[in-house]
């Protein structure tokens, strides 16, 4: 119990996404009262290295399930899974809902497809990868989860 | 990087001698200057990968070497599948067989500055670039199976380019040995749209000029001279290729620990040639070359019919593909005796030396052309092979510039469109579907290649021929 982190403590935590360098690319960082809020966080930091995640709308919901072995392949699991359905499906996401089950992944993505006029997209993700890979919990009783993502 | 931790073996030439688990030494090349520049990471990442099974010689990095994922982006190493050699998804990287195709024009600079505009707009409205952005062509299940295998011999065969074309290919046009069966359905459907599309990021289609000649003989056995007009291509495997290499590198990360491989970074993911997984790789991987290959020509054949519109004089035979993430199985000779390897080369190219068997013979004197892009103001180069390569580095050279800033520092740095008006106050035409993605490409956040060609040509890796600069840039 003592990682889950006390009323007062969550709700006084500001979920929130980052960029980080890495040479060539950019990393992704998401910090959440959770593992699963942290994953959204996250996979808003994704959106954010191709579009402004506030400027796509979140009209048209799909579902993602993956799993893996450990705590940091399912972020990047979950991240590639993202990568996968905006490059299939030609849409862009806003939001994120996720649930975690141990090894286990369920979620859901809001969003649209892809406007170039709108949303002016900077670049296309290739794949999350393991580099500088972590998700951890922080000092202050929440989660951290990051990688860098190949562009 | 600390130049301490170095012994200098020449002057362009440093070794990270063996320590800890390091099977072989790592070996970076680069002049003093640009060794000192180099991250850390570089240092960690070659002598990481020396420590990985079956290495051969050493692990050796570019001048051009910079931070990457497992491997150093720049990085090559060989592993012999006899004594235990691995095969290593993240030694390839994403964008499998991404690389750089030259065609040559039969036409001059003016020529070019005569129709500058409307070619930039007629070439950015035919090729497919950026985010979203689909090609033409939509293969049904048999018509995937046969590029995967094809390559770029496949997309001459449907009438999007000439048999001459495969001459100037390496492994003419065809990589062997590709198994579609082992391209997981998802890399395939992630690929459906997306042949004949240029991509985003660092990717480029660009009409350039030969501003400068440094071997007279070898530029004319390649068709350069000094105000020719020459058009290059700079993209990969798109989404098939990212999708296997996303795919591999999670089995592979999974799959260490029972084949007995301590991975120092779970990115060096990788399985021994001689398993299930380490074949099934190879044969997804060679069919993502070939994805890039059959990508490259059918782009050439769109560059050709806009070209064909507008300048109508123009002949374009390919001058040469190269492609920098790959995996290639190669015979090296090791203390005198030949040894069939598999050789990684990440973000590194290629270069065989003067009468290489595998060269076409048009250009078996001369060497094989290496074609390394720069970015979009500082210009690209054209280098040739030679025979030294192949006890330096397996026959290999730089690839690129390499960024000198983040994508972060680029856009605070940058505006899309000023980048835009400097560059045509100085004669470069420039079309991108993205504002932002231009500032992050923008060149000042690029390494000057000069520097990269210089120390590539001092260390023997290959030689410099000629020197490009941009007129059109069509950006992803």
């Amino acid at each position: 119990m003592g990682r889950e982190p006390a009323a007062g403590v969550s709700t006084a935590m500001q979920e929130h996404w980052e960029h980080y360098e890495h040479g060539a690319d950019i990393g992704v960082r998401g910090i959440g009262a959770t593992m699963a809020g942290a994953f959204e966080q996250a996979a808003l930091a994704l959106t954010a290295v191709i579009t402004d995640p506030v400027g796509v709308a979140v009209h048209d919901a799909i579902d993602i399930a993956c799993e893996a072995p450990d705590a940091e392949l399912l972020l990047a699991q979950w991240l590639n899974a993202l990568v996968y359905e905006m490059a299939v499906r030609r849409m862009l996401f806003g939001r994120y809902r996720v649930e975690i089950d141990g090894t286990r992944l369920r979620a859901q993505a809001f969003g649209e497809p892809t406007s170039v006029e709108r949303h002016r997209p900077a670049v296309e993700v290739k794949g999350a990868t393991y580099t500088s890979l972590r998700v951890a919990p922080t000092a202050d009783g929440g989660w951290m989860a990051q990688t860098v993502v190949d562009v | 990087m600390n130049l301490d931790e170095l012994v200098r073996r020449g002057p362009c030439e440093w070794e990270v001698p063996m320590r800890g688990d390091m099977r072989v030494p790592a070996i970076v090349y680069g002049s003093e200057a640009l060794v000192a520049e180099m991250d850390d990471k570089v240092l960690e990442q070659a002598s990481n990968v020396a420590k990985l099974p079956g290495i051969v010689r050493a692990s050796y990095a570019m001048p051009d070497a910079h931070w990457g994922y497992g491997f150093p982006i720049g990085g090559v190493a060989a592993f012999d599948p006899e004594r235990g050699g691995v095969v290593s998804a993240g030694g390839v990287g994403f964008d499998i067989s991404c690389g750089v195709r030259c065609l040559l024009t039969g036409l001059r600079a003016e020529d070019i500055l005569a129709v500058q505009r409307p070619l930039a707009e007629a070439l950015f409205a035919r090729i497919p670039a950026g985010v979203g952005s689909t090609g033409a062509i939509r293969l049904d299940v048999a018509r995937m199976e046969a590029m995967l295998v094809g390559g770029a011999r496949w997309a001459v065969d449907q009438g999007w380019g000439t048999p001459a074309d495969l001459e100037r290919i390496e492994e003419r046009g065809q990589m062997p040995h590709a198994k579609p069966d082992k391209v997981s359905a998802l890399a395939k459907k992630r690929q459906r749209d997306e042949m004949g599309t240029l991509g985003s990021g660092n990717h480029y289609l660009e009409v350039q000029r030969v501003a400068e000649v440094f071997d007279e003989s070898i530029a004319g056995a390649f068709g350069l001279r000094v105000d020719d007009a020459v058009v290059m291509i700079h993209c990969g495997s798109r989404g098939l290729g990212h999708q296997i290499g996303t795919e591999f590198l999670r089995e592979m990360a999974i799959a260490a620990k029972g084949f007995g491989i301590a991975l120092p970074d779970r990115e060096l993911a990788c399985a021994p040639i001689r398993s299930d997984l380490g074949e099934a790789y190879l044969g997804a991987m060679r069919s993502a070359i070939n994805c890039a290959l059959a990508n490259r020509q059918i782009l050439t054949h769109l560059v050709r019919e806009v070209f064909a519109g507008l300048l109508p004089a123009a002949r374009m035979p390919l001058l040469y593909d190269v492609s920098h993430n790959t995996c290639k199985l190669e015979t090296h000779r090791i203390d005198g005796h030949e040894r069939a390897l598999f050789v990684h080369r990440k973000g590194a190219t290629r270069a065989l030396g003067p009468g290489h068997p595998e060269l076409p013979e048009s250009l078996r004197l001369a060497g094989q052309p290496v074609l390394i892009g720069g970015s979009m103001g500082t210009g690209s180069y054209v280098l040739a092979g030679t025979a030294r390569s192949e006890s330096l580095a397996f026959s290999s050279a730089c690839h690129g510039a390499g960024r000198a800033m983040s994508r972060h520092q680029a856009v605070a740095c940058w505006r899309g469109r000023q980048v835009v008006d400097d560059l045509a106050a100085r004669g470069i035409m420039v079309r991108s579907p993205s504002s932002r993605g231009i500032a992050e490409e923008a060149p000042g956040a690029y390494k000057d290649v000069s520097e990269v060609v210089d120390a590539t040509d001092a260390a023997g890796l290959a030689r410099k021929v000629a020197k490009l600069v941009p007129l059109v840039c069509v950006k992803g």
